[in-house]
């Protein structure tokens, strides 16, 4: 406060606020320009690579999205009027594209019933189901297969020129024809195989083979013969095969002409796909269809007595597992980073380094490793206690197993954090509570400890929602287990995730859409639970 | 659009079931390890010329024949592979993708999958309900080769949808320094080791691998020979999902003779051995015996030499049935979706020019992989000049195709559940009738 500083004119005039063109050129930032035309290049040069395959893949839902971004792109750094977006646009942009796009996609999804065996639409499903129900015909005939072309080789139209292996008669066979004979002086056959056919241009292998792959000309193509039996390629082979159903679009059914018995379409009990069964409920096929099932995964996670039976009582044990887990590490951390600060302890750096040893072998390896040494019988835990503790066998000892390992995984990481914000917490403060007075203790408790909450609170708040869904140590501890017979879908140490993983992708395939569903709802009960803890943590805040 | 929005749907939902708050603390770092590890293994291997960038779904390759498999069959998939592509000069491409089934049928839906899938058995049902892989017309005559139990365990609702190349079940293996013989029931097995381990020398008289969770696979054997079935056969000889026998009276006298075994009883079988540590044991000299397959013979063979054990195919309790171990056969797949439909259907379904179907390819798979043949002159051959290879073959000939209807995934939890309570002393009778119970209430509700 001695001095005031009066900038002399020449500074004021280089300070003043000058409205630049964003392009202007000046020794400073040529450099800086060369680097914004540069990747704002790269930006339009991805844009025009990506479009010709969005368009062709008729992604135009994409293909808009993708030039708003471009045009945000180029708006933000090209004109340079709003300024504090080119800071914010490349973590907005990275937000919308990894977080909210995905929960988006999740919630449509967990209004579907997509899974195993619900992939395809129902037209695909039937014409799957119809399709391998073809059988070799009893006796029929086969062929060596070429393909031939009396228009271009690319676009066709296709005709198979077929050598019966048994008579070897030569055959050319159309998909609206059917089959003819070709009399043999207009082809040639070589080794069994058609290599020359009057009028037709014969197909080399490789170029029949990039015409069979699915959707291609080739896909599907089918010979009819009698009224119920086709030819069909396999490979470079050709072979007479029958379906004995017929699906009736008006009626949606499918018929055995064989049996003559009739499948209609059918809800499973499942309640989310559906099946085509016979009168007695006998599925002619495992594969079912996609359909949009609007709220059903939702309601099936209130209303299905396997998940609403069990479902509070694992709520109980994931809020212990989390709370236990976060409490006992930051504990253990705590008294650790509090013993180590003290200046009087010799050897600090080493202890710290050593203490900072399980957070440095990676947490797969060490729930695996730790899986093993609770083993009844040849695990280290009894073999050191001298216990024979059934650990994982037991749903009371499992929790306290998890629990143990959790605080083995974690402590580390509270330690670090303690010991940073100790660090951080001005000295004067404690020497002037002993001048007060006050104790070690009392300082602790009324000095330390308070400001130390301050800025540990929300990572308290994040290690929360962390331990919360911590699908990591469950199933490679335990799978949630140890099970009773009685109820195979809920163990003693499962919380929500683990839970949901096994439900979801546990038995009888992946149904993604009721996963999502239940996505969607841990993800709300942890954002709200989220949001009061740290409503809480601003108290502390304030008390700063 | 739609195909696009399921997959980046699906990679989004497993995102937030299985890293959920990723972003917090705590342990937050165990998150990075299984990303780091799923990016870079579940990519192609040195097989494929072609390096592909690095991607966490699998991509395939542009091969004229694209194959994928796992990283265990790799070797023997590429060798035959790459005797076809000589044959016919086409490029192939064989990649060892980590999760081979599920990622096969994702990729496959939307349209960049392989042409050729090679895996077990066990997953047709859930391949063919996705629609993933086309049957295959072959006449009875070009199928006499194989192993009948071979064909069957790759037949499905009455079509071919595999070619099978190699059989595997469990054995008993047995440590010559406590029990040297052969064993024509398996409580002469079971008492050589008991003797081993009442004298001190080993800690456990039998390895039957279960756990906490316990372990259907394993016990197949145990509850077969004591008289219990898991799925009665239809006329046609496949599984009837209408006929459990989980809870039926055959059900639970087998599980009252596994009750003997289990820790009210002579505490042969327990829950503290696991998958993670039976071979293990066995092979450190801490076990009489020992119930696994193939895949143990190398931890078995470094661990006591080649002449510190037996094998033989496992045998039935004293007075009692035929052991009946699950079967698994390792086949090839067309798949549904692929881009080469002609050559993967002339190499899976051909018997010349290095086709599958042949003895010269099935040849080299089995000298690559080691896999007791499924082509019976293969493995005649083969077992004449290693007797092993014999063994498992034979014993995959007494095993029963793993089923592979949907409902059998209804089976696994449950009944490992039961098997474990039952090891544990829990009430045999009434626990299997409610692991019945719980079992066909799925069935019935799927």
């Amino acid at each position: 406060m001695t001095q005031i500083l009066t900038p002399t004119p020449q500074r004021r005039k280089d300070a003043s606020p000058r409205r630049r063109h964003p392009l202007a050129i000046d020794a400073r930032s040529s450099g800086g320009l060369v680097a914004k035309i540069v990747s704002l290049g790269l930006v339009l040069a991805l844009a025009v690579a990506l479009t010709p395959t969005l368009v062709a893949t008729a992604n135009w839902a994409f293909l808009i999205m993708l030039w708003a971004v471009v045009a945000v792109v180029v708006a933000v750094y090209l004109t340079g009027r709003i300024v504090p977006a080119k800071y914010l646009l490349p973590g907005v942009l990275m937000l919308v594209l990894f977080l909210i796009y995905p929960i988006i996609l999740t919630f449509q999804l967990s209004t579907t019933n997509y899974g195993d065996g619900t992939r395809s639409s129902k037209e695909a499903a039937v014409a799957r189901i119809v399709g391998t129900s073809a059988v070799q015909v009893p006796d029929g005939a086969v062929y060596s297969l070429v393909v031939g072309t009396q228009g271009a080789i690319t676009t066709g139209p296709f005709e198979m020129l077929l050598v019966d292996t048994a008579t070897e008669q030569a055959y050319v066979g159309s998909e609206e024809e059917g089959l003819t004979e070709l009399p043999a002086d207009t082809v040639t056959v070589d080794a069994g195989q058609i290599t020359a056919a009057e009028g037709y241009t014969i197909l080399t292998r490789q170029e029949q083979n990039d015409l069979s792959g699915a959707g291609q000309p080739l896909d599907g193509f089918a010979v009819p013969v009698n009224d119920d039996t086709v030819i069909k390629a396999q490979g470079f082979q050709a072979i007479e095969m029958r379906t004995p159903l017929i699906y009736d679009e008006a009626a949606d059914t499918i018929t055995n002409v064989d049996t003559g018995v009739v499948y209609t379409a059918e809800r499973a009990p499942s309640g989310d796909r559906s099946y085509f069964v016979d009168d007695a409920g006998q599925r002619l096929a495992t594969q079912s269809w996609s359909e949009n099932v609007g709220t059903f995964n939702f309601e099936r996670i209130f209303s299905d007595q396997r998940i609403t039976g069990p479902f509070l009582s694992i709520l109980g044990w994931t809020l212990v597992f989390a709370v236990g887990s976060v409490g006992s590490t930051f504990a253990l951390g705590l008294l650790l980073a509090v013993t180590l600060n003290d200046t009087r302890m010799r050897g600090q750096r080493a202890f710290r380094s050593f203490l900072i040893m399980p957070y440095a072998i990676p947490g797969f390896i060490s729930l695996m490793v730790w899986a093993g040494f609770w083993n009844r019988d040849y695990g280290l835990v009894n073999d050191m206690l001298g216990t024979g503790i059934d650990w994982f066998g037991d749903a009371t000892w499992a929790k306290v197993a998890v629990l143990l390992t959790n605080l083995w995984m974690g402590f580390p990481y509270m330690f670090l954090i303690c010991t940073g914000a100790l660090q951080s917490i001005p000295s004067d403060l404690k020497e002037a509570a002993s001048i007060d007075g006050a104790t070690g203790f009392g300082q602790f408790r009324r000095i330390v400890f308070p400001l130390l909450l301050v800025s540990t609170a929300p990572l308290l708040v994040s290690s929360f929602a962390f331990n919360f869904n911590n699908f990591n140590a469950i199933q490679l501890l335990t799978k949630g287990g140890p099970f009773s017979p009685d109820n195979p879908t809920a163990g003693g140490t499962d919380i929500l995730i683990s839970y949901t993983y096994r439900l979801a992708f546990g038995s009888g395939g992946s149904q993604i859409g009721f996963a999502s569903a239940v996505s969607v709802l841990l993800f709300v009960l942890t954002g709200v639970l989220a949001a009061i803890q740290f409503r809480g943590t601003r108290k502390l805040e304030e008390m700063n | 659009m739609r195909r696009t929005t399921i997959t980046a749907a699906i990679a989004t939902t497993a995102l937030l079931l299985t890293a959920c708050g990723g972003g917090g603390g705590g342990s937050e770092e165990t998150t990075s390890p299984e990303a780091g590890d799923s990016e870079t293994s579940a990519e192609e291997t040195s097989a494929a010329p072609e390096g592909e960038e690095e991607e966490t779904v699998a991509v395939r390759g542009d091969e004229d024949l694209v194959i994928w498999t796992d990283d265990v069959k790799l070797d023997a998939v590429t060798a035959a592979a790459e005797a076809f592509g000589e044959a016919n000069g086409i490029s192939v491409g064989v990649q060892a993708i980590v999760n081979t089934r599920t990622d096969f049928i994702t990729a496959n839906e939307a349209g960049n999958g392989p042409d050729v899938l090679v895996g077990a058995h066990d997953w047709i049902g859930q391949l063919v309900a996705n629609g993933a892989i086309d049957p295959l017309q072959l006449g009875a005559d070009a199928l006499g080769g194989y192993a009948e139990r071979a064909v069957s365990a790759v037949t499905y609702n009455g079509q071919l949808y595999g070619i099978p190349y190699g059989v595997e079940s469990l054995v008993l293996y047995c440590n010559t320094a406590y029990a040297p013989d052969t064993y024509a029931t398996l409580d002469d097995a079971i008492a050589a080791g008991q003797a081993a381990k009442d004298a001190g020398q080993v800690d456990s008289a039998l390895n039957v691998a279960q756990g906490v969770d316990g372990d259907p696979y394993n016990m197949q054997p145990l509850y077969t020979s004591a008289g219990g079935y898991l799925f009665g056969l239809t006329a046609d000889g496949t599984p009837d999902p209408a006929d459990l026998g989980v809870g039926t009276p055959e059900g639970q006298a087998a599980a009252a003779k596994l009750a003997e075994l289990g820790s009210a009883g002579s505490g042969v079988l327990s829950t503290a051995i696991s998958g993670d540590n039976a071979i293990a044991l066995f092979a450190d000299g801490r076990a009489g015996c020992l119930i696994s397959g193939p895949w143990a013979l190398g931890d078995v063979t470094t661990g006591l030499g080649e002449d510190g054990f037996t094998v033989q195919p496992i045998p039935g309790f004293a007075g009692m049935g035929p052991a009946v171990p699950f079967m698994g056969a390792q086949a090839f797949y067309v798949a549904s979706n692929g881009a080469n439909k002609s050559f993967a259907q002339a190499f899976v379904t051909g018997t010349t020019g290095g086709a599958l179907n042949s003895e010269d390819t099935m040849q080299i798979l089995f000298d690559n992989a080691n896999l007791p043949p499924a082509m019976t002159s293969v493995r005649e051959a083969a077992a004449a000049a290693d007797p092993l290879v014999g063994v498992f073959g034979d014993a995959a000939d007494q095993a029963q195709p793993m089923p592979a209807i949907p409902a059998m995934d209804q089976v696994w939890t449950p009944l490992g559940q039961a098997y474990a309570a039952i090891i544990g002393g829990a009430d045999p009778a009434g626990t299997m009738t409610t692991a019945g119970e719980t079992i066909s209430a799925a069935i019935a509700s799927s």
